[in-house]
């Protein structure tokens, strides 16, 4: 069963590699990410990013979120926790997303990531998947 | 010009309060700000004020008296008893008003705040991820600046030991008790670099404050600590904030830096000048990011203060003297007022305990999702 991305137009595939869809606004230039939704879209242009960035910063998350809004498939008991931090693609933007790493003593700001598709859930919807960043190195 | 004093303030004590609503317990406060003033309600010919969780401030009209005051509900995140302060400030200095109240009250239910990203403005996928949780922003935010300016975990734990020192001094703190150095730093780890014991816990609790002008002030023969700065700012492009998919690679000051700038200019003084400060410390980090973003530091210095105890009573500079909202909790609607109630305490000499010795210029800085800054200079 091919799982559903969580929100459409976050990322974009080339092959087998995810480049996430950031947004310039016409006027400034400044980027951010997602692209917005509604009336706000046609104030931005999309942007792929590059397939890497690096780490700017990093925590792990140590207890299951709140549902909602979470949609993880565990529960208090499964719940494992997960690292999540945000990379920067220079000159352009700085991402919040998940991190798949199994030591996370290894997250270091600066380390490389590259970005993935990650199943995270299953929910009413199905499968249900989303962007991550795995180390690079 | 209007000089805007603090004639009374009276806080119902923070933590959890099954017996009573958040209601009860901001209708407390109002009641022993106004005893404290040696006024009534009737006197009373404004009001702003703002809970969070626990309904509509102005719900507290009926059990205060349905005297057609004016009073507007203020609704401005962890920042709303400031908001509600500052509001009450323009409303005197404008000249329109001589005696004010400002109120918040609060009850949240226990754990970590349950976000709405649509409510935040954000597409849902942010919320279902499991990213957007105030305490990773903070985690993230402290752990950045660990690596930047060299601050260790110790720091983080001795920040925490301090505000449990303080609390077990001051009757209307939450945590009573001291924690030990060793037990902060080895307890849960819920966003790492930061332990259960670093983080604060929404809470309940009320506070209110009577404000005056300085020409009824003589007039009724009261006293109480003016007020000589206070701003709100919110954030600006390039700076960190809580519940951000993305952020610019450029850059910029938080909304505190900003905050803070503005109200030592309208004040007069320098951040030198200060003899006690209440600073937001919604974990150890922030507390620490506050020093530097407050003036009262440069970026980095606050590991040898804090390994001088600099910040404790007693200290150069001692900081969350009724600890904070670590010892405290957050009731977001009171917790801004009860930077300030605790700072009255201090100017006026009845922070028994916990006195900071000759304190004339009092500070105190609340900063709050969704990225706005509140802070108050007061002199004796």
């Amino acid at each position: 069963m091919v799982a559903t991305a969580v929100a459409d137009g976050l990322f974009v595939m080339h092959g087998d590699q995810p480049h996430l869809i950031a947004a310039r606004r016409k006027s400034d230039g400044r980027m951010r990410f997602p692209m917005p939704l509604g009336p706000e879209a046609a104030l931005y242009e999309p942007v792929e990013l590059p397939a890497e960035g690096k780490l700017w910063s990093y925590t792990v998350q140590r207890f299951r979120p709140k549902t909602p809004p979470y949609i993880g498939a565990d529960d208090d008991a499964s719940f494992k926790a997960f690292a999540l931090g945000y990379i920067e693609f220079p000159d352009q933007v700085i991402v919040e997303g998940r991190i798949l790493i199994d030591d996370t003593s290894t997250l270091r700001i600066g380390r490389p990531m590259k970005v993935v598709i990650e199943p995270f859930a299953t929910s009413t919807r199905g499968e249900v998947s989303n962007f991550a960043f795995k180390p690079a190195d | 010009m209007t000089e805007v004093h603090i004639v009374g303030a009276g806080i119902h004590p923070f933590g959890r309060h099954p017996e009573k609503t958040g209601l009860d317990q901001g209708v407390f406060a109002v009641r022993e700000a106004l005893t404290d003033a040696g006024l009534t309600w009737e006197d009373v010919q404004f009001a702003f004020g703002g809970s969070s969780a626990a309904g509509s401030a102005d719900a507290a009209l009926p059990r205060l008296g349905l005297t057609g005051v004016q009073f507007i509900n203020i609704s401005n995140g962890c920042a709303t008893g400031g908001s509600s302060l500052l509001s009450g400030y323009w409303a005197i200095k404008s000249g329109e008003f001589d005696i004010g109240v400002v109120l918040g009250f609060d009850k949240h239910p226990r754990g970590a705040f349950n976000a709405d990203p649509e409510a935040s403005g954000l597409q849902r996928w942010y919320g279902e991820t499991g990213m957007m949780l105030t305490t990773q922003f903070f985690a993230m935010k402290i752990r950045r600046y660990m690596d930047l300016y060299g601050i260790s975990n110790e720091s983080l734990g001795r920040v925490a030991e301090k505000a449990y020192e303080n609390g077990a001094l001051t009757p209307h703190a939450w945590r009573r008790e001291p924690v030990g150095l060793n037990t902060i730093l080895g307890s849960q780890m819920l966003s790492d670099p930061l332990t259960k014991y670093m983080f604060c816990s929404p809470a309940e609790g009320g506070a209110a404050l009577v404000l005056m002008s300085d020409k009824k002030m003589r007039e009724l023969g009261l006293t109480g600590p003016r007020v000589r700065g206070a701003a709100v700012r919110t954030r600006v492009n390039g700076s960190f904030e809580v519940f951000s998919p993305s952020l610019d690679v450029e850059r910029g000051p938080s909304p505190t830096q900003i905050a803070s700038a503005a109200a030592f200019e309208m004040a007069g003084v320098g951040p030198s000048d200060i003899h006690v400060a209440q600073i937001q410390d919604t974990e150890s980090g922030a507390e620490i990011m506050h020093m530097a973003e407050n003036g009262f530091c440069a970026d980095g210095e606050q590991e040898r203060m804090l390994a001088e105890g600099a910040t404790k009573l007693g200290g150069a500079l001692p900081m969350n003297t009724d600890g904070g909202c670590l010892a405290c909790g957050e009731p977001v609607g009171a917790s801004g007022l009860r930077q300030v109630y605790e700072n009255v305490q201090q100017l006026r000499k009845r922070a028994d305990g916990r006195q900071v010795a000759n304190a004339s210029l009092a500070y105190s800085q609340v900063y709050g999702a969704p990225g706005l800054s509140a802070v108050a200079i007061l002199e004796a």
